[in-house]
């Protein structure tokens, strides 16, 4: 118990808001709404409170993840425009508090799900931290331009922990999930490098801008984002597809086509002259092609038993 | 100093410690719903290996 003597009341005391900003809440929608469409697409049904329980600690996981990340990378979060104002560089949180958050939150998450879905889903789930924390955000982020690639693979694994949740097992839908958001990951943070221009040269973190140039990052965008409009069409031939989300993915994907190729068809200076709008379009539009695209598989999953969904 | 009076900590600290609150008696709150899910819907009396049950047990479960 602290001293109320002893503690300077001039000190900033982090508020409860702040320890939850260090579990990256706008990643955490991502992860629990992905996981859930995992889930849900999956063939077997859960009982409502195993299924809400285990996402929450999908998501408490997916915080452990974040404040981890957060307590490692303070020194380029305080660099960047974009991150200065996290916790930990605003001087809101001491980093020592985030490791412990970040370690405590990742045991408590992995214990919990392998409580109460099985121990398949607690071992993906702790193979997703370590991934994040370890291999992305301790070796590859400041290591190689392909950081966002492999690292992406982070933020693709809850579809299929959602999905082994409900069946306990491994199938090929739930890596159709996860390829989706792993193909969309590169292009959907390069666009963002590059109306970012100088945050990521400023932290000394190899975003492929930095490496290999800009145009070349334009190609890499162009590149990615065909190879994944081929994936996420040809998913709607699979289980997980249907009507609904063969149409989606057919607009989506001719708008993302679209924004990729202006985006290779641009130099800088066209770039600076609209201030990148090309480039802020194509990433606005990134948030909804994922997220459509996850609401199309949940809407052919939820409409099968009326025998609607599916092909 | 006087520790009856409402310190200046005492009003920063109550938000953080009533969020802390409310968090753990939720956190005890879904374990006893998730135990109690658990246990009603795991058929006991259909584990690996045993008998079936006569039909007046079942019912019991």
């Amino acid at each position: 118990m602290t001293d109320i003597t002893n503690s300077p009341s001039a000190e900033y005391e982090a508020q409860l808001g702040d320890y939850f900003a260090l579990l990256k809440p706008r990643v955490m929608q991502l992860v629990v709404f992905t996981a859930v469409v995992g889930m849900l697409a999956a063939p077997v049904s859960v009982h409502p409170v195993i299924g809400f329980a285990s996402i929450l600690f999908v998501a408490i996981g997916a915080g452990a993840s974040g404040a981890l990340n957060m307590w490692w990378d303070a020194d380029i979060d305080a660099v960047m425009k974009r991150t200065a104002k996290r916790p930990i560089p605003a001087g809101k949180v001491q980093p020592g508090e985030a490791l412990a958050l970040g370690v405590a939150l990742s045991g408590l998450s992995v214990m919990m799900l392998a409580l109460s879905a099985n121990l398949l889903a607690a071992g993906m789930l702790l193979f997703t931290i370590i991934f994040y924390a370890v291999v992305y955000s301790m070796w590859l982020k400041r290591a190689t331009p392909q950081n966002i690639v492999i690292g992406g693979a982070a933020g693709a694994f809850p579809p299929v922990i959602g999905w082994i949740i409900a069946t306990g097992s491994f199938a090929i839908e739930p890596w159709l999930m996860f390829a989706l958001i792993f193909m969309w990951t590169p292009p959907h943070f390069w666009a963002l490098a590059l109306f970012m221009r100088s945050d990521y040269d400023d932290a000394d973190v190899p975003m492929l801008t930095v490496t290999h140039g800009r145009p070349s990052t334009r190609k890499h965008i162009w590149v990615y984002t065909v190879l994944l409009a081929i994936l996420a069409v040809g998913t709607a031939f699979t289980a997980i597809g249907g009507y609904i989300y063969l149409a989606t993915a057919l607009i989506l994907n001719a708008l993302f086509l679209l924004g990729a190729y202006r985006i290779w068809n641009r130099d800088e200076v066209m770039a600076e002259e609209d201030n990148y709008l090309v480039e802020r379009k194509f990433f606005r539009l990134s948030l909804y092609y994922l997220f459509l695209h996850f609401g199309a598989i949940l809407a052919e999953a939820s409409l099968k038993p009326w025998g609607l969904g599916g092909w | 100093m006087d520790l009856r009076a409402e310190h200046e900590i005492h009003t920063r600290r109550k938000g953080r410690n009533v969020g802390v609150g409310i968090m753990l008696a939720g956190f005890v709150v879904l374990i006893m719903v998730l135990t109690f899910v658990k246990i009603t819907q795991t058929d006991f009396a259909r584990a690996p290996g045993t008998a079936m049950p006569a039909a007046g047990i079942e019912g019991t479960n």
